[in-house]
């Protein structure tokens, strides 16, 4: 017989005895309930989970190789490919990172249609994370229809550069060119319009008791492991832990802004979704405040040996020219140093670390990805519960491959 | 009062680990380089006295023309209360490359541990499972190291001289 110690929140706490025979299944690596390709080898007895063992690494493409031998201005498409779910976060970190680097001073227009285009993308994350979450439980109706926005989000990307998922915005110094006014149309649009979508999705989750049996307890994290665990972004902050790197070291004049952080207690699937839902909020009230307070000014800073000239320019100016070939053909100088610079990512703490030994290319650059940082923590987090709350479990702590595998 | 907790920071360990030097960089941040016999000492020192709880990251670098210090393993570890952040450094010679692992100071430590293995090849001591991560399990090399060239060598068009070096 077996004696299975049951918590609160339903889940064995000894597993000591094992009742009847352990099986071993392999979750993965491509499988459509884990959103991505990792691969998970559970051995379960029935239906608990006895232990988990990830394996990562199915789309590792050397990000940090291919980077030393990138111009700076050449490392932002990568860094796309990262969370590739929020693009546009992971380009302005790479940028304000190369910025304290050369220690570039940047006009405040820039750091608020920097703050624009961010909030944006981690609402556009967010939505795919909560809204899969729905769908993991049983609800597809939600995922269509808030992916319906996260279009319209798109659609505001390919106004500012023209790319849609992987954008490569902006430059070293600001951005390529201007919001033009058909941006801010479809953005006042988007901001009509959006809320009333989102309080449907809110209605259809959040108090939904359906919705609130299958999460509530599923996958919790102590505040205190989590911070073992290296566990940023949202997923701390449902488990209790008031850090967000835009309020503790602001970036882009983030302490303009007013905005809550909101903050979980349980640390599990539901805390989770909670705290992403008001963190979309909060995004929205941080763009309308962006946006109506927007100052006037260049739309990139004076950081000549970085920036390119317009094209005009440089047929006619001597300077232009001969910035556009120094950039082009690598003369930059640029100082050597090392920085760590951080951005709130749409799943925490995206931090790069870069040495620069004065070359054309980095010398080191390290990616701190948040997901490969917390995902360690999910065999313990499974660990005794049923087979279906691990897979909420994933989706909710919004594993993305391409951050995970760099 | 961040400058005179740093100050304090900085005295104390000067004071119980002589052979750390610290700097300042221009960035502001404090850079500490240590030895390998001393850092799980100097990290715990720090975690359980001054608060700093958060292992931020953890990586390595290699530096080929640096004699007796090619490798180096980076630290960045954050006080989350008083938002302090410090690097530790560590350099390792090629002909030994071991180093105690941090994993029981910090869980997080695991799989940083396991990357900076696959890619340079550093030991971690103690570690519970020191296989590579994200690379497959039968590549003979460790890739990040500088030796390997991304390009075909025989390229004139990718000498390091375009690169400014």
């Amino acid at each position: 017989m077996s004696e299975l110690k049951i918590n609160q929140n339903g889940q064995l706490t000894s597993l000591d005895t094992v009742d009847g025979e352990i099986a071993t299944l392999n979750l993965g690596p491509t499988h459509p309930a884990t959103h991505g390709i990792f691969q998970n080898i559970l051995k379960v007895d029935g239906e608990r989970i006895i232990s988990a063992e990830p394996t990562v690494g199915y789309i590792h493409r050397a990000f940090e190789k291919l980077a030393e031998r990138r111009p700076y201005q050449q490392v932002t498409p990568i860094t796309d490919r990262l969370n590739y779910c929020s693009s546009p976060i992971n380009n302005m970190g790479w940028h304000l990172t190369v910025e304290k680097l050369i220690g570039a001073e940047i006009p405040k227009r820039v750091d608020y249609m920097r703050v624009i285009v961010m909030e944006l993308a981690r609402i556009a994350d967010h939505l795919v994370c909560n809204s899969v979450i729905g769908v993991d439980t049983g609800a597809l109706t939600g995922f269509t229809y808030v992916f319906q926005e996260r279009e319209k989000i798109y659609d505001l990307f390919e106004e500012i550069c023209g790319a849609r998922l992987t954008t490569n915005v902006g430059r070293i110094g600001g951005f390529d060119r201007d919001f033009s006014p058909v941006f801010f149309q479809k953005l006042d649009k988007f901001l009509k319009e959006f809320h009333i979508i989102f309080d449907d999705f809110t209605n259809l989750l959040e108090r939904n008791r359906i919705f609130m049996d299958r999460v509530i307890g599923a996958g919790p994290i102590t505040g205190e492991r989590a911070l073992s665990y290296g566990f940023t972004g949202p997923n701390l902050r449902a488990a209790g832990v008031d850090y967000d790197v835009r309020v503790m070291n602001p970036y882009c004049s983030y302490q303009d802004f007013d905005f809550d952080v909101p903050i979980g207690k349980d640390g599990d699937t539901y805390d989770r979704f909670l705290v992403r839902q008001e963190e979309i909020r909060q995004s929205l009230r941080i763009i309308h405040q962006a946006k109506d307070n927007l100052p006037s000014g260049n739309y990139h800073g004076d950081v000549p040996s970085f920036f390119l000239p317009p094209k005009e320019e440089v047929y006619r100016s001597m300077e232009a020219l001969i910035y556009h070939f120094k950039i082009t053909m690598g003369e930059t100088p640029i100082p050597a140093g090392e920085v760590y610079h951080s951005v709130e990512g749409a799943n925490g703490e995206l931090g790069y670390y870069l040495v620069s030994d004065a070359g054309r290319t980095p010398y080191r650059l390290h990616f701190r990805r948040p997901c490969f940082i917390y995902y360690q923590a999910y065999p313990e987090m499974i660990k005794g519960s049923v087979l279906s709350d691990a897979i909420l479990t994933l989706s909710s702590l919004n594993v993305i491959a391409g951050e995970l595998d760099a | 009062m961040e400058d005179t907790a740093i100050q304090d920071i900085i005295s104390s360990i000067d004071a119980k680990f002589p052979n750390c030097s610290i700097t300042t960089d221009i960035y502001g941040m404090t850079n500490i380089i240590c030895e390998r016999e001393s850092i799980i000492d100097l990290v715990g020192h720090l975690k359980n006295d001054f608060g700093f709880g958060f292992l931020t990251d953890l990586c390595g670098a290699h530096y080929p023309l640096i004699e007796n210090q090619e490798f180096q393993v980076v630290y960045h570890l954050h006080n989350l209360y008083k938002n302090i952040r410090l690097r530790l450094k560590v350099n390792l010679a090629t002909t030994d490359l071991a180093i105690p692992t941090m994993v029981n100071l910090f869980p997080a430590a695991n799989w940083m541990e396991r990357e900076t293995f696959d890619f340079y090849g550093i030991q971690f001591e103690g570690h519970p499972d020191l296989r590579r991560i994200l690379n497959m399990d039968d590549m003979d090399y460790h890739p990040l190291r500088k030796e390997y060239a991304l390009e075909d060598e025989t390229r004139s068009d990718k000498k390091d001289s375009f690169f400014g070096r």
